[in-house]
């Protein structure tokens, strides 16, 4: 009698020896993709906030040449200018070869020769006060210099917005992801309560309130959830570990920089799949006991 | 067996703990399975029902275990009235009924010992609290050596009696047998009925749907007679 205080009281409910197993490894793959679609907005938006925050601090300033002036007269002269302007920390005129050079990939060696090359300033901004592309302009135009500033924006608003759109549609898979483990869930509740009719009859009948049985189903499928969100989390903890590690600081790609607190950002996962669970086991079976005697 | 049940603890003296006033039940339109039913058990009475089958004795018993609600006439248990009460009120009658199924509906993945305390734990009891009154229960019934062992391992007159077991641990105020003696011997079926009998006299309500007339003629209780879903006889 004694062993028998202090046993652990079996759970009321039967277990589903053949659909629980299925349950946890479903569970579990749904975690594990809802983990890389996690990782993979937080890379992406780190990618493109740094793309952003590169392009925000540099502008391109194309110099034409007056007449009796040399291209590269013009350009230095422009490279000058700018240098004096309030939040501008560097200016520098790009020489030919430098040109050359950023176009030679594009082009190969045998027309550049040939080739018109536009005379273009590089203009590195103050991290903190960046100059605005009008101001550079205005101080270029006081200097008699006819020149057009360019300062990324039309890039850096497509990066932002491609970031932008990445996360969302990461959220999205997230939340379907979640809203499939809850389905799957769901569905484990509804066919656990028509297969376990008989003994869900005889707890109702020996006093068990609604409320009761639902919890036992909820407690049932949130420490299945939890376990399995915990295989799932555990395989893509190694799985973004091992691409840092492979990738070193930079990760695999620069467009999936991966950082090392990234791999625990996924330990809530477990928590969250057992919530997921419990939510969708409850509403389950209060939804059909409703509809038992 | 050593008979040291617990004593019932029924409501105020003077209510009646069933009272069915003009009750009737169909399964389907077309088919009455009860039909102007009027009963009355006093606090403390012991009833046998009985008639052929098909006569509406499980029907009856289903409707003042709530498992069905009748379709006319008013039913109240404890005087109150649970033929209208909401499904969430029916936890707190049903905690104050214990029911012998015919079929038993013990449950097979837990052991012997829980399956009686199954009433005392969904009442929010704890172990501690009720391991002893399980254990006295277990060893009234006779089945004091079996407590680990699974329902299906057992004979059907072992399963009846933890059956009873289960139906009367929590000191029901109202006690409900489908054809308890169903499955056992006359002499089992003696041993039993003198098992009702002592919780009858330590306050309980006591209704028992039986076909042998023979036992209930034995017991002295007024008998109830079924037949066609109408009630003849005793209070009918």
């Amino acid at each position: 009698m004694i062993r028998r205080l202090f046993a652990r009281r079996p759970s009321l409910l039967p277990r589903d020896a053949g659909g629980e197993p299925w349950l946890v490894s479903l569970i579990a793959v749904l975690c594990f993709l809802a983990c890389l679609s996690a990782v993979g907005a937080l890379a992406a938006d780190r990618a493109a906030h740094g793309w952003a925050r590169q392009l925000r601090s540099e502008a391109t300033v194309q110099v034409r040449p007056r007449v009796g002036e040399t291209g590269a007269e013009a350009a230095a002269r422009a490279a000058e200018t700018l240098s004096g302007v309030p939040g501008v920390a560097e200016a520098e005129a790009m020489d030919r070869k430098t040109a050359e050079a950023l176009l030679r990939p594009w082009l190969g060696d045998a027309v550049l020769p040939d080739l018109p090359i536009p005379h273009l300033v590089t203009v590195r901004l103050d991290k903190a006060a960046p100059a605005s592309a009008v101001s550079l302009s205005r101080a270029l135009a006081s200097a008699g210099l006819d020149a057009s500033v360019d300062d990324h924006s039309l890039w850096r608003a497509d990066v932002e917005r491609s970031a932008a759109l990445i996360t969302v549609l990461a959220m999205v898979a997230f939340l379907l992801t979640a809203g499939a483990a809850g389905a799957a869930v769901a569905y484990a509740t509804r066919a656990g309560l028509a297969a376990q009719t008989g003994v869900i009859e005889t707890l109702s009948l020996n006093g068990a309130s609604d409320s009761a049985i639902a919890g036992l189903y909820q407690t049932r499928y949130g420490v299945l959830a939890a376990v399995a969100g915990g295989i799932g989390a555990a395989v893509a903890m190694v799985l973004v570990a091992g691409l840092r590690f492979l990738g070193g600081a930079e990760g695999v790609t620069p467009a999936l920089p991966l950082m090392w607190r990234d791999v625990l950002i996924l330990s809530p996962c477990p928590l969250l799949a057992a919530t997921v669970a419990l939510a969708a086991a409850r509403f389950t079976a209060l939804a059909r006991l409703k509809g038992h005697r | 067996m050593p008979v040291q049940p617990r004593r019932a603890t029924p409501s105020a003296p003077a209510t009646d703990t069933v009272r069915l006033s003009g009750v009737g039940f169909g399964y389907a339109a077309t088919h009455r399975a009860l039909r102007d039913i009027n009963l009355t058990l006093p606090s403390g009475s012991f009833h046998f029902l009985t008639g052929p089958s098909g006569a509406g004795k499980s029907t009856l018993l289903k409707l003042l275990t709530l498992q069905e609600r009748p379709d006319a006439g008013s039913l109240h248990l404890f005087g109150e009235d649970a033929g209208q009460a909401p499904r969430r009120d029916l936890p707190a009658f049903r905690r104050r009924i214990g029911v012998v199924f015919q079929d038993f509906r013990l449950l097979d993945h837990l052991s012997v010992f829980e399956n009686v305390a199954l009433p005392l734990r969904l009442a929010g009891g704890r172990a501690d609290a009720y391991a002893a009154d399980v254990g006295e229960m277990l060893a009234w019934v006779g089945l004091g050596d079996r407590m680990d062992d699974r329902p299906p391992s057992l004979s059907g007159g072992e399963q009846q009696r933890l059956a009873i077991a289960r139906a009367v641990v929590a000191g029901p105020e109202l006690i409900l047998a489908d054809e308890p003696t169903g499955s056992v011997d006359a002499k089992m079926g003696d041993r039993l009925l003198k098992l009702f009998q002592s919780l009858n006299r330590l306050g309980a309500t006591v209704l028992i749907a039986s076909h042998d007339e023979a036992l209930a003629k034995r017991s002295g209780a007024t008998v109830l007679r079924l037949e066609g879903g109408r009630l003849n006889g005793g209070q009918g």
